[in-house]
C-alpha cells in the first residue's frame, strides 16, 4: 500500500489491523505522534487527515490510502517551526512533552474548525463564535495533559490565534457558565 | 549539608543578578525536541529487528495458577515465544527496597503478570496473548479495604506513630472541638506515557530503554531480579512521559522484557496497554482519616490528632504516610499521628505525587475549616494563630518557613478579605459562589547526588549525571546552574542525563530531584572554578565569570584559553549532613480557590485558584510555575473527579482508563495563578532550593472543598465531591 504523509509518498506492507498511528510509529519511523491510550481517550495521537484532526489510534491505516496526512513532523521542524510549536515553547505549554505533538496538531485543526464557524458546546451561537478562552479550553478538551499545562496551552493558542492577552480570570470563568 | 553555606558562584536572588541565568523564566532547552516530535521516549528508537511483546494478566483476583496453555498462542504465525516458566518472572513491580516474588504460582491480585508473548508485531502479540489460557484455582479475595481488620502497627513504611501528651484528655478539656472522618479514593498516577521498556542484550550486557524516574536504582533492582551484576545493566531514560511517582520502581514489564529479549535473542519492546497500567504498576491507596482538633476559646490548638488507615497487598512494603505533612503544620501540645494498615488482594499501593501530604492535607485542612467555623474565626486567622515557632513534633528549628508570608501574600492577591463567611449566601443567578483556602506543606528531602561537569577546549561545558527529566525541567535547570556558575550562555552548555553510565543521583521523586542534582552540579562547577583559579594564580573567591571569560585581579581570560588541550573535569557530590539532621525542612504555601456550584444540578466549576509558595531558591521561574499550577490542577481533579473504583466482588478496577477515570481536562482547569515567596534555604542544600513538584497538590484539593462548603453549606467528607453528594443538601433553588 502507499500513503502520503507530510507530503511524502510512503510504501508499506501492513497487517490489516494496523492503526494509522502504528503505521506511522512502527513502519515509517514517524514516532512524533504518541500512543497514550490506544482507545481515543487521550488525544496524544492526534494527526491531521485532509486538514481535519483525528485520533490516529482509532483509525485503520488501510482506510487512508488516498488521504493527505500531516503529523507533527510535517507541521514544522527545528529551524522552521509552525507558530504553534514556537508558542508552546515560549509559553511552556507542556511539561513531560508526551501529549505535546497531539496538542499542537489538535490546535491546528481546532483553529480551522472555529474559523469555519463550527460551534462548540460552549458557543452562544451555532453559526458564529468568538474564540474566547472558554472556547479554546472546550475545543481542546479531547487532548489530555496529565501534567496539566492547560493554562499555558491556552495562552499559546490564544496568542497564535491573534486574540491578544489573557482574559481576566473571572471573565473567562463566567463564559463557561459559571 | 554539613554547614549552612551559600556557594560563592550563586548570587542571592534578592540582589542584582547581572547576567545571571539562575531563577530566570528561561524556555526549556529540550523544548524544540518536544514540540517537533523528535524527543525519543522509551518505546521509540528501538534497535533494528526489535520484536514486540504483550503481557498476559491473571484472570482472577486471588488464588493460584494451576496451568497455562500456550499451544494456540504459540502456533500463531509471527509468534516468537510464549514465556510462562522462567523462574525470574516477577509477580509485581520491583524496587530497591524489595523484589516481588518471582516464579510464583500465587495470585496476589487481578491482572498480575503470568505470561509474556513475543511476536513480530503488536497486532500478532495482542492476538496471541488473548489465546493464552490461564487455568486457576480461585480463592476468596480481600477486595474491600473497608471490610478488612486494621493492623495498628504495620511495621512497614517510614513513618512511625507519634504520641505526645494525652489527646483524649486534651479533647475532653477543650472548649471547641472537631472530630470528623474523611475518606479519599484510589488515585492513579496515570502518566500519559504508559510504562514501557525496550530491552536488548549485547553478549552478557543488558541495556534497557525504560520509562523510569529513578534509573540508578532501577539498574540495581533489575540486576538483582535477574541475578546478574549491576555493572552488566545499563538503563537509559532520556525522556520520560510523566511519572508522578508511578515510575519510581521497576515495572514488571521491564524485567519481563529483559527475560524475553534473552529468550528470543533479539531486542524486545513492550508498552503496557492503558488498562494494564492500572494493574501492573502501583496506585495511591484509598484512605480513611480521622481528624481531631481541640482548642481554647481563642482558637489555640491544645490537641491535634490525625489517625489514618491505608491499604497494601501482601507483597507491598510501602505505606502511604498520610499524616506526614501534619506533623510540623500546627502547634498543639497533645499530638497523635498514626497510620494503620489493611491487607488486601489488590494491585500494589505506592508513592504517587506527594505521598502523605496529597491526601493528608485534604483531611487536616478541611478539619481546620470546620474548626474555624465552630470558633467563629476566619480560617486564615485560625492558621495564623497556630503557626508554630519550631517544629511542634520534633522540636527542631525550621530551616526556612515563610508560611505566614504565603498566607498574607495569597490573601492580598486573591481578595480573601472580601469573603462572605455565611455559607450559601452569595448567588449569581443559579450559581452559588464560594471561596476557600488551605495551607500547603510538603516535606523537603535532601538526598545524595553526584554530577560531573566537563569544560572542554572550546570553552563549552557538558553536565553529566543519571538524573531524569520527567517534565520537571531538569535539562534546563542543570544548564542554568552550570551556566551561572561558569559564566556561560545556555548555548555553550550541554546537559546529558538519563543514562546509568553517568554519575549517580537519586533520580526524580519526592521533590528532591532538582535541588539535589542541581547541588551536585554546583559543587562540580566549584571544582572547576578551583582549578581555573589555580591556573589564574588567584583565589577562587576572586574569580568573576561572565560571557565565557573569567576575570581576576584586572585580568580577563577566555575560559577556552585556560583549558589547554585536556578538558577540565569537575566532580560534585552532595548528601545530607548535620544541617539536614538539625533542622525541620519543608516547602510551604497557601492555596485559595473560588467555585461556582449550580444550585439546580450540583455541578461544580472552579472559577479561579491562586497559590503562593515558599520553595527556597527558584531555579527557573517558568518551569517552577508550571509545576506549581500542574499540582494545583491535580488537587482540583482529586477534589472533584478522580476516583479509582474497585469492584469488591472480584478485585477488578471498574474504571482503569481515561474514559472512565477522569483526570482534569482543559475545560476543567481555569487560569491558575502561582506566586513564589523566594528565600534561599542554605540549610537545605548547596543550591538553596526546596521541592516544588509536589507542593502544588498539597492543600489544593482542600481549598476547593472548603470553597464548595462556603458556596453551599454542604460539607462533603468523602472525596471526590461529586454532584450526587451535594444535591441532597443544596439550598432551595
Amino acid at each position: 500500500m502507499h500513503f502520503t504523509i507530510n507530503g511524502q509518498r510512503h510504501e508499506a506492507d501492513v497487517d490489516l489491523r494496523t492503526s494509522l498511528l502504528d503505521l506511522c510509529r512502527e513502519h515509517l519511523g514517524l514516532t512524533g505522534s504518541k500512543k497514550g491510550c490506544d482507545h481515543g481517550q487521550c488525544g496524544a495521537c492526534t494527526m491531521l487527515v485532509n486538514g481535519r484532526r483525528i485520533n490516529a489510534c482509532l483509525s485503520l491505516a488501510v482506510m487512508h490510502q488516498d488521504d493527505e496526512i500531516v503529523t507533527i513532523e510535517g507541521l514544522g521542524q527545528v529551524g522552521n517551526l509552525h507558530p504553534l510549536q514556537d508558542a508552546f515553547v515560549r509559553h511552556d505549554g507542556y511539561q513531560c512533552g508526551y501529549c505535546t505533538p497531539g496538542q499542537i496538531c489538535s490546535a491546528v485543526g481546532m483553529l480551522d474548525e472555529q474559523k469555519k464557524g463550527w460551534p462548540s458546546y460552549v458557543s452562544e451561537s451555532l453559526t458564529d463564535s468568538e474564540l474566547t478562552d472558554a472556547e479554546i479550553s472546550e475545543r481542546m478538551s479531547g487532548n489530555i495533559c496529565r501534567c496539566a499545562a492547560y493554562p499555558n496551552i491556552v495562552d499559546a493558542i490564544r496568542e497564535v490565534a491573534g486574540k491578544g492577552d489573557r482574559q481576566p480570570v473571572l471573565e473567562a470563568a463566567k463564559e463557561i457558565g459559571a | 549539608m554539613d554547614a549552612a553555606a551559600v556557594p560563592s558562584g550563586l548570587a542571592d536572588p534578592g540582589t542584582d543578578r547581572g547576567g545571571g541565568l539562575l531563577g530566570r523564566p528561561i524556555d526549556r532547552v529540550d523544548g524544540l525536541s518536544k514540540v517537533t516530535g523528535g524527543a525519543p521516549y522509551a518505546f521509540e528508537r528501538a534497535p533494528k529487528g526489535a520484536a514486540v511483546a504483550a503481557i498476559v494478566g491473571a484472570p482472577v483476583g486471588a488464588g493460584r495458577v494451576v496451568a497455562i496453555d500456550v499451544a494456540a498462542a504459540a502456533a500463531l504465525p509471527g509468534v516468537l515465544a510464549v514465556i510462562v516458566d522462567d523462574p525470574r518472572m516477577p509477580a509485581g513491580q520491583a524496587s530497591s527496597g524489595a523484589l516481588p516474588q518471582q516464579g510464583t504460582d500465587r495470585i496476589f491480585h487481578y491482572g498480575q503478570p503470568v505470561a509474556i508473548v513475543v511476536a513480530e508485531s503488536q497486532q500478532v502479540a495482542n492476538e496471541a496473548a488473548a489465546l493464552v489460557r490461564v487455568e486457576v484455582t480461585p480463592a476468596t479475595g480481600r477486595f474491600d479495604p473497608r471490610g478488612e481488620p486494621v493492623i495498628d502497627e504495620p511495621r512497614i513504611g517510614f513513618l512511625p506513630p507519634v504520641e505526645m501528651g494525652d489527646v483524649d484528655a486534651a479533647m475532653a478539656d477543650a472548649a471547641v472541638t472537631v472530630d470528623a472522618t474523611y475518606t479519599t479514593p484510589v488515585h492513579f498516577p496515570a502518566a500519559l506515557e504508559p510504562h514501557a521498556t525496550t530491552a536488548w542484550w549485547d553478549g552478557d550486557r543488558l541495556t534497557l530503554r525504560s520509562s523510569n524516574q529513578v534509573i540508578g536504582a532501577a539498574r540495581k533492582t533489575v540486576a538483582r531480579a535477574l541475578g546478574i551484576e549491576a555493572e552488566r545493566v545499563r538503563v537509559l531514560a532520556p525522556y520520560v512521559g510523566g511519572g508522578f511517582g508511578g515510575k519510581t520502581g521497576v515495572g514488571a514489564e521491564a524485567i519481563l522484557a529483559a527475560i524475553a529479549a534473552e529468550r528470543v535473542g533479539r531486542p524486545v519492546k513492550v508498552a503496557l496497554p492503558r488498562r494494564q497500567v492500572a494493574y501492573m504498576t502501583h496506585h495511591r491507596s484509598d484512605t480513611v482519616q480521622r481528624i481531631r482538633l481541640g482548642t481554647d476559646t481563642d482558637g489555640r490548638l491544645r490537641a491535634i490528632a490525625h489517625e489514618s488507615v491505608v491499604a497494601q497487598n501482601d507483597q507491598g512494603r510501602f505505606l502511604e504516610p498520610v499524616p506526614f505533612g501534619t506533623l510540623p503544620l500546627y502547634a498543639g501540645e497533645a499530638r497523635r499521628f498514626t497510620t494503620g494498615l489493611v491487607r488486601v488482594d489488590l494491585p500494589e499501593t505506592g508513592a504517587v505525587r506527594a505521598p502523605g501530604e496529597a491526601v493528608g492535607t485534604f483531611a487536616v485542612e478541611c478539619g481546620m475549616d470546620e474548626l474555624a467555623e465552630r470558633l467563629g474565626i476566619n480560617p486564615l486567622e485560625l492558621r495564623r494563630i497556630n503557626e508554630p515557632p519550631v517544629d511542634p513534633t520534633t522540636g527542631k528549628r525550621f530551616s526556612t518557613r515563610r508560611m505566614i508570608d504565603c498566607y498574607d501574600e495569597g490573601a492580598r492577591r486573591f481578595g480573601w478579605p472580601e469573603r462572605v463567611p455565611d455559607p450559601g449566601s452569595v448567588r449569581e443567578g443559579e450559581w452559588l459562589i464560594g471561596i476557600g483556602m488551605a495551607a500547603a506543606l510538603r516535606g523537603n528531602f535532601t538526598v545524595e547526588a553526584q554530577a560531573r561537569v566537563v569544560l572542554d577546549e572550546g570553552g563549552r561545558a557538558r553536565v553529566e549525571c543519571d538524573m531524569t527529566d520527567i517534565g520537571t525541567g531538569t535539562y534546563t535547570i542543570l544548564a542554568q546552574v552550570a551556566g551561572e556558575m561558569l559564566g556561560l550562555g545556555l548555548d555553550r552548555v550541554d546537559v546529558v542525563i538519563g543514562d546509568t553510565d553517568l554519575p549517580p543521583t537519586a533520580g526524580s521523586g519526592g521533590s528532591f530531584g532538582a535541588n539535589s542534582s542541581a547541588s551536585a552540579v554546583v559543587l562540580a562547577c566549584e571544582d572547576i572554578r578551583a582549578e581555573l583559579a589555580r591556573r589564574m594564580n588567584a583565589a577562587p573567591e576572586e574569580l568573576a565569570f561572565e560571557n565565557g571569560c573569567v576575570r581576576a585581579g584586572g585580568r580577563e581570560t577566555p575560559l577556552a584559553d585556560l583549558v589547554r588541550g585536556e578538558p577540565i573535569v569537575g566532580r560534585g557530590h552532595t548528601k545530607p549532613g548535620k544541617e539536614t539532621e538539625a533542622t525541620s525542612q519543608a516547602s510551604h504555601g497557601a492555596q485559595f480557590c473560588e467555585v461556582a456550584v449550580n444550585a439546580v444540578t450540583g455541578e461544580v466549576r472552579v472559577r479561579r485558584m491562586l497559590g503562593v509558595f515558599d520553595i527556597g531558591r527558584v531555579l527557573n521561574a517558568k518551569t517552577a510555575r508550571s509545576q506549581a499550577i500542574g499540582g494545583m490542577a491535580w488537587g482540583l481533579a482529586y477534589a472533584l473527579h478522580e476516583d479509582g473504583v474497585v469492584d469488591v466482588r472480584d478485585g477488578r478496577f471498574v474504571n482503569p482508563d481515561f474514559a472512565e477515570y477522569h483526570v482534569a481536562t482543559n475545560a476543567d482547569v481555569p487560569q491558575l495563578e502561582a506566586w513564589f515567596v523566594e528565600q534561599v534555604d542554605a540549610s537545605a542544600n548547596p543550591a538553596g532550593a526546596k521541592g516544588v513538584g509536589e507542593l502544588g497538590i498539597s492543600g489544593a484539593g482542600a481549598a476547593v472543598v472548603n470553597a464548595i462548603y462556603n458556596a453551599t453549606g454542604v460539607r462533603v467528607r468523602d472525596m471526590p465531591v461529586t454532584l450526587d453528594k451535594l444535591l441532597p443538601g443544596l439550598p432551595a433553588v
